[in-house]
């Protein structure tokens, strides 16, 4: 995070970072402070960009646009730091001929399969460097050998797995011609792809003026190169859209191109919302994934051990994913420990297998078809805090059961005698037959544990005070539970409880029951079991055998308790070491700061620049060294070149320095992983006024919708309708509340700081609409009318877009419905519907469409009345914005 | 007469007029209000420490700012304050006139600090803390904006008790429930209060009040402020609010000391043609001998519902006692003694 303070130049975009994140804003006022510029590119002018120096409106949902014109500009005026583009990223690789742009479709890449609205991604493959490769690519081109279909791949999330690196690939001799001349270079397409991405087409796409775009490129591109660098900041601006996943990924090809990854002031800096979200998929709470991102088997796909083995990692592909064997071993030998051996699989047959997408969407709709008995929220609040909550409010009136461990009683607890759709007579009390336990929650303060931040580093809390009255921490109370429900099954013989009573669980605990969570830590570090080291904690991943001779619960956290010490508790204070502070907590993997640091180093393993230096080789003592962990086989030499075919780490080059990549390569262009295409393309958004000025397609072919008849849409684009709802909404965070407020809305101090509701409209949709400040509106979308307070403010700018001016309402989604809260109101998120993302299933939330008005919203039954009245006029129905490719008949229009 | 002078107008040092001995330096607030990013922790982390009770759960319609003012149960307040152009350029321009006539002095632009570019990538440098030196490292971001004005700004400010150098709520005190503290600091104590309600019309700041509520609330009827966190300074802590300040907007410090700060940041800013700064509560000869709260502010100081001139509202009572003596008017002297005699 402090690395921040190194660029020369922050672009912040899809992001707030001052009020949401405003202790790591301390490392862009610092670089402010040594000269950097910084840019905020936000739909609303916030905290963030009052301290920047320049904020660019920008129409949310039409980034792609921006970024991809920044590639075009790079590209076109040769600004891209070729040395680094041609040695570190697949720019000079040979894509199959196969292949088709959507340049050539139309918006659609090759492989699309319009049964199962997802790709087959065969044709997106590398061009192999031996045989034919060109006619079956499916069996010889790397990427391609073993496919998977999208539609699979979708329903378990599987990008969510490359949270530590990239896809497994056959293998990785693939062609290349560093001249970049060869049409089918991965740089040659790039450069058609984005073509038509020029400043004109952003000024008409995203409401960005010419001159602002060439403010943005020239900051941009003056501060990158060997002396430069410059950093991207975003959080779910970002990824809260039918195509979030590429949004991001065209802010890593403009970061590739310019040279920015792997080197001090570079990068790109997810924020994550929560204090440890990161620990929550390093360890997921996700439906999909086993903790280290390893997959979570698939039926039908990975029935046998050999064939998950297969899936997961490659022997003969480069990198440390080719050792996934090591790390999948040793977490089952952590969970199963005795019980798990060789010759049962190590007990593979115990994890679950995935039957299809069990996201907390898919969940919702299955509560409320009635196949799901009981939920466990534990500081989750979807009755305010997700999308639909009409939709999650009426699924939980379906469970049998609900739990909720909260600090208080939040509206998920209490919808079912205050919620909405009480108020409505949707919903009677009476009739919901769902039983609730609140169970109360331990503080921070409370208990010990570790937070994992958003640049994966684990911070340890101690402590401080005994929880008061009947709070618990989550640790005990899981404890507790499996200890209870192993008791209840002790005398099972049925097979399907073995999982449970095999499961290593025997944590020593304290006077008051709580386990030891030092002893979790070192757990999930891992030890030797076997030999002299028998016992002791293993230092470094790299230890992992396969043979069942270690154990460890997650790979990537290995060395966090090396030497049988808590490097997470490390708290040397910054003035007493240098900036990248190695010895304050422990960051993933190896207490590395900067993933892929390789890079900062030229092919030769020289610093690219004085200025710029940070892992370098030491050629006096073989190895590499600088100021952080380098990123790296410590003393490979940057000369080494492995014999052709030689998997695993040891076929990584001396000048491959992005270690978890299959080919050891940045990519420009992904020949396996993105569900939706092999190069972010702009979509507009599943709610839009806009046309797609790019392509006929009109929103990402392979999102995932849902038709039904509480999830309509708004018509978009221009379609008959589409009017009814014109304006653009888009929903966010204060600094003075947390997410569905339940850690603020019952704190007096920051309730009376945000103690209502409000809208953010501009003078000018103020004046339209007859809207006053400090007065109400009522907020209108396909789904549902809220009312808000009304702030009428310049900091909302009407933009031009496509010829029209296209309003944006703002809406903070921190207040709910219910009679608990010191302060309440309706929720933002009420708005919304429900359509995903396909690589990782996270829901649009960051961009609708929607009507507003001056006063309050009607109540009761007349609420329904107005919403249905406004869905009969837009004419939606359950098919409108759900057909996933767009007709050639609404193309022409 | 010279004694009266100091105590109630003109640069002094109140901790020495209060009879302390060996005092501490006297300690302060400066409160940069250009890299303020509004996020209320200052707000927050004073109700914490001092349990002060929440005031007010309604929407006022002013930008972000719910808190309203300074008052008996807001010691801290953040201002947000939204501007266009012209406004800015009123702003620049007033700031540079302020420049002309010598106040606050300026150095001139090439005196102004190396580019920040030169030197290492900033390996081996402390944290945030490290601005504290005078900024020696110039804005270059502010220097390619010299020059141009911006459409729009967003200011914020966090204000505070200024804690004057002579402080009326203090002087007009008929319990000494008021004090200056060893630290140059004025300070309630609330069991000595009673309530009076003096204090709350003499303060030119506005900033004293007394608590509103019935006897379940804390200190209902008491006058009450900022301590400047009198019991963390005493232990040789931060003020709550500098602690939890993510951007040292707020520091704490010396007042000396932050006052030369304060100065080089506002040539600083000059230099780079951000103009329209100028301090506030820095000048010790200004009508409450400077204040112990100084401010950065990037316009003049109404648009922060700041009073221009501040003056303390005891000031004149030396004239108004020797023009009485002059005249022989037994009497008014009685009169005017008797009446700073009749305190409750």
């Amino acid at each position: 995070m402090q690395d921040l303070s190194n660029a020369d130049c922050i672009v912040i975009q899809g992001s707030n970072m001052a009020e949401c994140h405003p202790v790591a804003y301390q490392w862009v006022m610092e670089a402010r402070l040594k000269g950097a510029r910084v840019i905020h590119i936000d739909p609303r002018f916030t905290r963030t960009s009052a301290t920047a120096d320049k904020h660019i409106p920008i129409r949310a949902g039409s980034d792609v646009v921006l970024l991809g014109a920044l590639i075009n500009h790079i590209i076109s005026n040769e600004l891209y730091f070729k040395e680094y583009v041609v040695a570190y990223t697949n720019a000079a690789t040979l894509v199959s001929p196969e292949f088709q742009d959507t340049e050539d479709l139309d918006g659609l890449f090759s492989g699309y399969d319009d049964e199962k609205g997802s790709y087959k991604q065969d044709t997106w493959a590398y061009a192999s460097a031996d045989g034919e490769g060109d006619e079956s690519p499916g069996t010889i081109g790397g990427p391609a050998a073993v496919h998977e279909h999208g539609q699979t791949e979708s329903e378990r999330s599987a990008g969510e797995q490359h949270g530590s690196g990239g896809p497994a690939l056959e293998h990785a001799r693939v062609l290349r011609d560093e001249t970049l001349q060869d049409p089918n270079t991965v740089f040659q397409i790039l450069k058609r792809h984005y073509s038509r991405y020029t400043p004109e087409m952003v000024a008409d796409a995203c409401g960005i003026s010419v001159d602002d775009f060439h403010y943005l490129a020239e900051a941009v591109t003056e501060n990158s190169g060997r002396e430069r660098t410059t950093a991207f900041v975003y959080a779910v601006g970002w990824t809260q859209h039918t195509l979030g996943a590429q949004f991001i990924r065209t802010a890593a090809i403009v970061q590739l191109l310019l040279g920015n990854m792997g080197r001090p002031g570079g990068g790109i800096m997810a924020l994550r919302g929560h204090a440890s979200i990161q620990g929550s998929t390093d360890i997921p709470t996700l439906y999909n994934l086993l903790p280290g991102y390893l997959a979570m088997p698939v039926a039908g796909l990975h029935d046998t051990w050999e064939a998950y083995l297969g899936a997961i990692a490659n022997k003969e592909q480069k990198g440390f994913w080719a050792n996934a064997d090591t790390y999948a071993v040793s977490l089952l030998k952590a969970w199963w420990g005795k019980a798990a051996t060789a010759e049962n699989n190590w007990r593979f047959d115990y994890l679950p297998r995935l039957s299809g997408a069990h996201g907390t969407y898919q969940t919702t709709m299955a509560m409320l078809d009635g196949e799901v008995e009981g939920y466990f929220l534990l500081g989750q609040n979807p009755a305010v805090g997700s999308a639909h909550g009409r939709m999650q409010r009426r699924a939980m009136s379906h469970l049998k059961w609900l739990v909720v461990r909260d600090f208080n009683m939040i509206e998920s607890a209490t919808f079912w005698k205050d919620g909405p759709e009480i108020v409505s007579g949707e919903l009677v009390t009476e009739d919901i037959e769902t039983e609730v336990f609140f169970l109360p929650a331990a503080a921070h303060t409370e208990k010990s544990g570790s937070f994992t931040q958003t640049q994966r580093m684990l911070q340890w809390h101690h402590q401080a005070v005994q929880p008061p009255g009947d709070c618990q921490s989550e640790l005990q109370f899981f404890y507790e539970l499996g200890r209870r429900v192993r008791e209840l099954l002790a005398d099972s013989t049925d097979e399907r409880d073995r999982p449970l009573l095999d499961l290593t669980w025997d944590y020593p605990t304290d006077g008051h029951g709580e386990p030891d969570a030092e002893a979790v830590l070192a757990e999930i570090n891992g030890r030797h079991l076997t030999g002299d080291k028998a016992g002791q904690p293993l230092s470094s991943y790299t230890e992992m055998k396969a043979d069942g001779s270690t154990e460890g619960g997650c790979w990537i956290y290995t060395g966090v308790y090396a030497d049988g010490v808590n490097h997470a508790a490390n708290r040397k204070p910054g003035r007493e070491q240098d900036l990248t502070a190695l010895e304050w907590g422990w960051a993933w993997p190896a207490n590395r700061r900067i993933l892929y640091n390789r890079a900062s180093a030229d092919p030769d393993g020289k610093p690219w620049s004085e200025r710029k230096k940070y892992v370098w080789w030491d050629e006096e003592q073989g190895r590499w060294t600088g100021h952080d962990v380098p990123d790296f086989v410590p003393d490979k030499a940057p000369t080494y070149r492995p014999e052709p075919g030689t998997g695993g780490p040891a076929g990584l080059a001396g000048d491959d320095p992005f270690v978890m990549q299959a080919d050891g390569k940045g990519w420009l262009f992904t020949p396996k992983g993105m569900l939706d295409g092999p190069l972010p393309t702009h979509y507009e958004p599943q709610e839009s006024p806009v046309r797609n000025p790019l392509y006929g397609q009109q929103s990402n072919p392979a999102r995932k919708v849902f038709p039904r008849k509480d999830n309509l849409w708004s018509p978009s684009g221009g379609e008959r309708g589409s009017e009814v709802y014109p304006f653009v909404f888009t929903t966010y965070r204060l600094t003075e509340h947390h997410t569905a407020g339940g850690m603020s809305r019952w704190l007096p101090y920051l309730a009376e700081l945000q103690p209502e509701f409000f809208c953010e409209v501009s003078p000018e949709l103020a004046a339209e609409r007859g809207l006053e400040n400090g007065g109400w509106a009522t907020i209108v979308s396909a789904r549902t009318a809220i009312e808000a307070r009304v702030l009428v403010t310049e900091r909302m700018t009407p933009l031009v877009v496509g010829g029209h001016t296209i309003h944006q309402v703002g809406l903070p989604y921190h207040w709910g419905v219910g009679k608990e809260a010191l302060v309440s109101g309706d929720a933002a998120n009420d708005l919304l519907g429900v359509a995903l993302d396909p690589n990782v299933q996270i829901q649009e939330s960051k961009a609708g469409s929607c009507d507003i008005v001056a006063g309050r919203r009607p109540q009761g039954e007349a609420l329904l009345r107005l919403v249905e009245e406004y869905q009969s006029r837009a004419g939606s129905t359950v098919m409108t914005g759900n057909v996933l490719v767009t007709p050639p008949e609404e193309e022409s229009r | 007469m010279s004694f009266w002078r100091n105590q109630l107008s003109g640069p002094t040092d109140p901790v020495a007029d209060a009879a302390w001995e060996a005092p501490p330096p006297r300690k302060g607030f400066f409160t940069d209000t250009s890299i303020c990013i509004g996020c209320k922790a200052c707000e927050v982390a004073c109700k914490e420490w001092n349990a002060i009770p929440e005031d007010g759960l309604s929407l006022l319609g002013t930008s972000y700012d719910n808190t309203g003012s300074l008052g008996a149960s807001t010691w801290r307040h953040v201002a947000f304050i939204e501007q266009s152009g012209e406004r800015i350029a009123q702003a620049r321009e007033s700031g540079r006139r302020l420049v002309d006539l010598g106040m606050p002095a300026v150095g001139l632009p090439d005196t102004a600090p190396a580019p920040a570019l030169a030197g290492s990538n900033g390996h081996g440098a402390a944290g945030p803390g490290a601005m504290t030196d005078g900024d020696a490292v110039a804005l270059a971001s502010e220097a390619a904006a010299a020059g141009t004005v911006p459409d729009f700004r967003w200011l914020m400010s966090s204000d505070v008790c200024k804690h004057c150098t002579h402080a009326a709520c203090l002087d007009v005190c008929p319990t000494g429930a008021l004090f200056r503290t060893e630290f140059g600091t004025v300070v309630v104590q609330d069991d000595v209060c009673n309530g009076c309600g003096y204090c709350v019309a003499a303060c030119p700041f506005g900033v004293i009040e007394r608590r509103d509520g019935d006897a379940t609330v804390k200190n209902s009827g008491i006058a009450q402020k900022c301590t400047l966190c009198y019991d963390r300074l005493g232990a040789g802590q931060t003020p709550a609010c500098a602690q939890a300040c993510p951007t040292t907007s707020i520091r704490f410090g010396d007042l000396d000391e932050l006052r030369e700060v304060a100065q080089q940041r506002v040539d600083t800013l000059h230099a780079n043609g951000y103009t329209e700064a100028r301090l506030y509560g820095a000048d010790p000869t200004d009508g409450v001998g400077g204040t112990g709260s100084v401010f950065l502010l990037l316009d003049e100081p109404e648009v922060y519902g700041l009073p221009p001139d501040p003056k303390v509202t005891t000031a004149d009572l030396p004239d108004m006692f020797r023009k009485a003596g002059i005249a022989g008017l037994t009497m008014l002297g009685m009169a005017a003694a008797a009446f700073l005699g009749r305190r409750r």
